[in-house]
């Protein structure tokens, strides 16, 4: 098994999608002959031709409301949003169209439609370049939101999101891009011994540990992981869990852990007012409340717009920060 | 006709062409260089009949909504011809996208008119199959189906029915908005979509003078068939209470979309003689003198001179059709009644096409919740 890249174990993904079935598309800005910003569909328009790998036009509302219109006449269209930040002008489609569209029609329709976003920060890019809207989307019924936080989840949750009969919202880490990991990319996913690919909707529990549950998704699973080593040097036990899908919460995963651990922290980028840290704090207090040993801290981006590049470190929620959090829910009741 | 002013271009705009008609308000005949009426009397019977159909249809639901039995309706009288003109044009296989006015298209796509009632008594958001109609559902956020329709066009493209010359096979798509729609963003990136990949779609606007209470100078500076040039395909203006000048320009567009030549503008200029919907008052926002003058340029009257004067009918088979409709009406009236509420858990029904634990759990609490309600014993 080759060691690959999360850009390049999606685009082993898309590959293997489009391969597997000829109504698949990719669509977006540059997605063609250029190959993407981020080259994550380089090489697809060489391989499938241009009716397949679509370059549009610059109209990320023409990118989703056209894909809904394809996805009407049968095609399963995997938009690639060029960035977070330009999702909004597609925001009306997305949420008025794309989400309800199964709804409305009573389950004659169905939209297959997955929107590839990479998303967040730490790559000092300049405004709407570096955001983390999936709260948005999260809370918009009719949607599925997953993240995938390195190349396995990428190649493998790509091709699983494609496959979904729903729309998904597929948000890619931006700044773990050139992550590498080995991927067994020589598989597909329908020729994958079943049971050996995690569901789409599942949390995985990527460190165990014993005395505090850090949720992570996406690009902060990377920032749990070194606070959970840190930790360990100072002998507390980290649980690690990747959230993976964001919409449907696989809840059983988090609460069976902080039933264990009885303390949790919750980790995103994206603004902690209502993010869903929040969402997740609810949850686990209604399900865990006489597990709890401290109240369920979030750790998010300020809730200020996301910063100019030269203060992103500052903005941004790394180990330290957890670990200030991970001390806190063990000092609760004392310091407290 | 009132044209919306328009700034004029240094030494002169070019003149106005006059829009397509081939039957004025007095129901006599027009010709025309480049479209010809249809005349089979039957076919022409037929249309009648739909127009008459489709206008019972929508005072009936105007009156179930006055009489409580309709949370809401808007109304499409005054542009029946427009809708049933273009309508009659589309072949089976064709796709429409239509805003939530668009009765008479409906009818025509085969949709029974009390399924046509259940948004609005509120019994479903949607209401018919529209793989099976060809009809896609009625959408209530404006323009926003217009992208629907362009993206459904480049699907018809990559199917290869586009251009066969298999009459049974190729493809068009038609795309209904309205006067208001073409100031918003959706309706002009389907422009340039529709345009730049020349897919098959029909743009069709209903200018019916009105957004609500704006009339079209708030919408545009210029003639809006006009903004298709911009975008690099044809429009063109069209009487929209002439049925055979509608027909003929919407089939020779849908022919050209068929064969592969690319998307294609009509504005159909007619006017909404009622309310934006029943929950509008008009006389807040234009004068009755405006209503009055559009009144002598009703669709079906000067249709219905047309018949009787060539004689593809005479008034047996008007009142015929009349009667036709009384039965319709009490037939949606009675359809309308006899419609039953959903059940309570329907609405957590199709959210998702595939199983989703959140939707189940909510479900499962909302049946628990509902029979914690019955009293003991089980009888309410």
């Amino acid at each position: 098994m080759a060691k690959v890249t999360l850009a390049a174990a999606v685009n082993a993904g898309l590959r293997r999608a489009m391969d597997a079935d000829p109504k698949v598309l990719v669509m977006g800005e540059d997605v063609g002959q250029l190959g993407g910003v981020f080259r994550v569909t380089d090489g697809l328009r060489k391989d499938f031709g241009d009716d397949r790998v679509i370059d549009t036009p610059l109209a990320e509302s023409g990118i989703v409301g056209s894909a809904i219109g394809l996805a009407l006449r049968g095609y399963r269209p995997v938009c690639e949003i060029q960035f977070d930040g330009f999702v909004f002008p597609a925001f009306n489609q997305i949420v008025s169209q794309l989400s309800r569209l199964a709804y409305r029609s009573e389950g004659r329709l169905r939209m297959p439609v997955v929107l590839r976003i990479p998303y967040g920060g730490g790559i000092g890019a300049v405004e709407h370049h570096s955001e983390s809207p999936e709260a948005y989307f999260a809370h918009t019924p009719g949607l599925r939101v997953v993240t995938c936080a390195g190349p396995a989840d990428g190649y493998w949750m790509i091709q699983q999101a494609i496959a979904s009969d729903d729309p998904v919202l597929f948000f890619e880490p931006k700044r773990r891009y050139w992550d590498k990991a080995e991927v067994d990319t020589a598989t597909s996913l329908a020729d994958a011994p079943a049971g050996s690919v995690e569901p789409l909707h599942a949390a995985r529990v990527v460190r165990p540990g014993t005395d505090v549950t850090v949720v992570a998704y996406g690009p902060t699973v990377r920032v749990a992981l070194d606070a959970a080593e840190l930790a360990a040097q100072e002998g507390r036990s980290l649980e690690v869990v990747d959230l993976r899908s964001l919409a449907p919460l696989d809840e059983g995963t988090v609460t069976a852990s902080v039933r264990r651990t009885g303390r949790c922290v919750v980790v995103h980028e994206a603004p902690t007012f209502l993010g869903l840290g929040a969402e997740i704090a609810a949850r686990v207090t209604e399900s865990c409340f006489h597990h709890l040993e401290a109240p369920v801290l979030r750790v998010g981006g300020y809730d200020v717009p996301y910063p100019a590049s030269r203060l992103e470190e500052a903005y941004l929620p790394d180990h330290d920060r957890v670990l200030e959090a991970v001390d806190r829910a063990f000092t609760f009741g004392g310091a407290y | 006709m009132s044209y919306p002013p328009h700034p004029e271009v240094p030494g002169g705009s070019p003149p106005e062409p006059e829009p397509v008609q081939l039957l004025r308000p007095d129901g006599t005949t027009v010709e025309h260089p480049q479209y010809a009426p249809e005349t089979d009397p039957a076919v022409l019977r037929s249309w009648y009949r739909d127009l008459v159909l489709v206008r019972r249809i929508d005072t009936e639901a105007t009156a179930l909504q006055r009489q409580g039995q309709l949370g809401l309706w808007a109304p499409c009288l005054g542009q029946e011809a427009a809708q049933v003109g273009s309508g009659r044009a589309l072949a089976p296989q064709d796709h429409a996208f239509p805003t939530y006015r668009e009765h008479g298209v409906a009818w025509c796509r085969g949709v029974d008119p009390v399924d046509l009632l259940r948004i609005w008594r509120g019994t479903t958001l949607g209401g018919w199959d529209p793989a099976r109609r060809g009809l896609h559902l009625y959408t209530i956020v404006i323009g926003t189906q217009v992208l629907h329709a362009a993206g459904y066009a480049m699907g018809v493209q990559r199917d290869g029915a586009v251009g066969t010359g298999d009459p049974g096979r190729d493809t068009a798509v038609i795309a209904y908005f309205g006067d208001g729609a073409s100031s918003q963003g959706d309706v002009s990136e389907a422009f340039t979509y529709a345009s730049v990949f020349n897919a098959p779609v029909v743009f069709f606007c209903q200018n019916n003078q009105l957004a609500i209470s704006e009339p079209n100078e708030r919408q545009t500076r210029v003639p809006l068939y006009q903004r298709a040039r911009g975008f690099g395909f044809p429009g063109l203006r069209v009487d929209g209470n002439d049925i055979l000048a509608v027909h003929a320009v919407t089939r020779a567009a849908l022919d050209r979309a068929r064969a592969g030549e690319g998307p294609m503008m009509i504005e159909a200029f007619t006017y909404r003689m009622g309310a934006h919907t029943t929950s509008d008052d008009p006389t807040r926002y234009r004068q009755a003198a405006e209503v009055d003058a559009w009144r002598p340029r009703d669709p079906i009257t000067r249709f219905a001179t047309h018949l009787r004067s060539t004689g593809a009918a005479d008034d047996a088979f008007l009142a015929e059709v009349d009667a036709a409709a009384d039965e319709l009406a009490a037939r949606v009236r009675a359809g309308c009644l006899a419609m039953p509420d959903p059940a309570g858990t329907a609405m957590f029904d199709h959210v998702y096409a595939e199983p989703h634990p959140m939707v189940a759990a909510e479900r499962a609490w909302h049946e628990d919740w509902e029979r914690s309600l019955e009293p003991a014993g089980g009888e309410r």
